[in-house]
């Protein structure tokens, strides 16, 4: 189902026109209301009016995680913080997380995003709608209620966890449309067949819409058997809304960008120019509808390509594909996007200086792992293991509360990580995908 | 009234304690006593050296990459017979003092028994013990065991 056929199928052409007219009010806005990012376009000499086509958008600096982190926590708002009626954040790249301001008009976009999602998942009115991501800052949990809600469809809102009461309220309620991260829908599905439920008899989703993590097209034949669903594929951040910026269609064959709220590029991460459709680049998003907090020219540092190719379905939107990859060494553990420069940043606030350390990721039972190796130091060291053991516990209970994952703490003798050409290898991920 | 101990931190890996006693061994350190503290993980070895050896030791073990630390610890003298220990450990019971670890001496000058003790309080330690009549060793008594 296309909820909204005459924005989702509108002509490419007047499409155009609409993304012209939006970005020219969203560049305005925030030269005059940002001066950070009037600094940048003064800079590189680029005034408003110089905006005259679509193309023009070239000419605009880029944003940058860092941006959001150097003017944390309000000051990259377009709007009086007044009008500000909701805040979400994600993980920085150290200590702090990034926070994101939304007007009511921003938490309407976003919300309208996710129903166009769900719709395209085939989920209604009539649909129960089962939400196991984390409900708080986490864009997860809030954005899926809203999404269903403004559907109109039933929400359980179960937020993250606890998967023997996700499994009873699945079955006693009946749910049809199952909102969580693949690796945990995975889980979920495998303790079902052990339990003995027979999706199609005791469990009757028919649609899941997983997303904060990547995976892949082995794992969506995997998910379908299990559950019996369709499984597609949603993408957001919360620096440009949250999920639904794009999102699959039952074609699955890519996710259809919202193109109507956001302009989308793909470029050379090296040159910064942009890359033409089918070619492999970083992905940048603009929003153009939002006031609260908007983002120009925003790089995700994730890699894919773009398809324009018309899609069966009707929707005239441009498709991206799976993230492949990305530019940095960002990591996505559980749903959490994480960085090395946390943990670091975890280690030099308890001892001063970073010791030298290495992440293990891994999926076991369908669930991640991070195993964080630290290189002892002698002041960590003690001739008593309680002592040690504490200083393992702190290490953990830092890491939990600043990236926001649980990590197994193993402590190793100084110089057992190997380091290659003077730097020290921070990531080993052994995850399939 | 104090001994020196020192100790070194281990991975818990096939080996590590043999080349751990290779190299003290190669350097001419002749260890008096030894205690391990092994986890899951990582494992403690404590010792305790001739006074004029813990530097040298000490030295060696930083050059071989190892993480080691000294510290003082009590080295208590009690008869061979039963009971010995538990009157020792009755007066740090008594003076609300608790044991961290503890172990043995392989050699001794008489028929006494002679321990290694860590307990809560270094220096409340050796005042109870000394109070009750326990007799210590000094460091130099032990490097001439």
């Amino acid at each position: 189902m296309i909820y909204q056929p005459e924005k989702e199928c509108i002509s490419r052409e007047q499409l155009r026109a609409l993304q012209l007219k939006r970005l020219q009010a969203t560049v305005a806005l925030e030269y005059k209301q940002v001066p950070m990012y009037r600094a940048m376009m003064d800079q590189k000499g680029v005034k408003p009016e110089d905006i005259r086509t679509l193309e023009d958008i070239r000419f605009l600096p880029f944003m940058n995680k860092t941006d959001l982190r150097d003017y944390y926590p309000f000051g990259l708002l377009a709007a009086p913080q007044s009008d500000i009626v909701r805040v979400q954040g994600s993980s920085g790249t150290t200590g702090k997380p990034i926070v994101v301001g939304y007007t009511q008009n921003d938490v309407d976009v976003w919300t309208e995003m996710v129903s166009r999602a769900l719709a395209a998942a085939g989920a209604g009115r009539d649909d129960i709608v089962q939400v196991c991501y984390g409900y708080g800052l986490f864009t997860g949990g809030l954005g899926a209620h809203q999404g269903a809600s403004a559907l109109g469809a039933m929400v359980i809102p179960m937020s993250a966890g606890n998967t023997q009461r996700q499994i009873m309220m699945m079955r006693d309620l009946g749910s049809t449309v199952l909102c969580c991260t693949p690796s945990y829908a995975t889980y979920l599905g495998e303790t079902i067949r052990e339990m003995g439920l027979v999706p199609g008899k005791d469990i009757r989703l028919k649609a899941g819409i997983f997303g904060a993590e990547p995976w892949s097209e082995e794992m969506r034949q995997r998910l379908e058997e299990l559950l019996g669903i369709d499984a597609l594929d949603i993408y957001g951040l919360t620096e440009i809304a949250g999920p639904g910026v794009a999102f699959e269609c039952l074609e699955k064959h890519g996710m259809h960008v919202n193109e109507d709220h956001v302009i989308v590029e793909v470029i050379d991460p090296v040159t910064e120019q942009p890359l033409p459709y089918g070619t492999p680049g970083e992905l940048v998003f603009t929003t153009i509808t939002k006031t609260g907090q908007p983002m120009l020219r925003y790089r995700t540092h994730d890699i894919c390509t773009l398809d324009d190719t018309p899609c069966p379905c009707g929707r005239t939107t441009v498709r991206m594909s799976r993230i492949t990859g990305r530019t940095d060494d960002m990591l996505v553990i559980r749903g959490v996007n994480v960085f090395p420069s946390q943990i670091e940043s975890v280690l030099v606030s308890i001892h001063g200086v970073a010791p030298h350390y290495l992440l293990e990721v891994d999926r076991v039972n369908s669930a991640d792992t991070l195993e964080v190796k630290v290189e002892l130091t002698e002041d960590m060291f003690s001739d008593t293991v309680s002592q040690i053991e504490a200083v393992r516990q702190l290490i953990a209970e830092q890491i939990k509360s600043v990236v926001g994952v649980q990590a197994k703490i193993t402590l190793v003798p100084p110089r057992s990580i190997p380091r290659s050409e003077g730097k020290a290898k921070r990531v080993i991920d052994h995850r399939k995908y | 009234m104090f001994v020196k101990q020192i100790s070194i931190f281990l991975e818990n890996v096939k080996g590590s304690l043999y080349d751990l006693m290779d190299l003290l061994g190669n350097g001419g350190i002749n260890l008096l006593a030894l205690s391990i503290a092994d986890t899951t993980g990582f494992g403690i070895v404590r010792c305790i050296t001739r006074d004029d050896q813990v530097d040298p030791a000490l030295a060696l073990l930083r050059q071989g990459g190892l993480i080691a630390k000294v510290n003082d610890v009590v080295c208590v003298q009690m008869p061979h017979k039963p009971c010995g220990f538990a009157n020792v450990l009755h007066v740090l019971k008594e003076n609300n003092l608790s044991v961290e670890y503890c172990y043995s001496f392989c050699r001794s000058t008489s028929d006494d028994a002679v321990m290694i003790l860590r307990t809560s309080d270094k220096h409340r330690c050796v005042q109870a013990l000394q109070q009750a009549g326990v007799t210590m060793l000094t460091q130099q008594q032990v490097d001439a065991l």
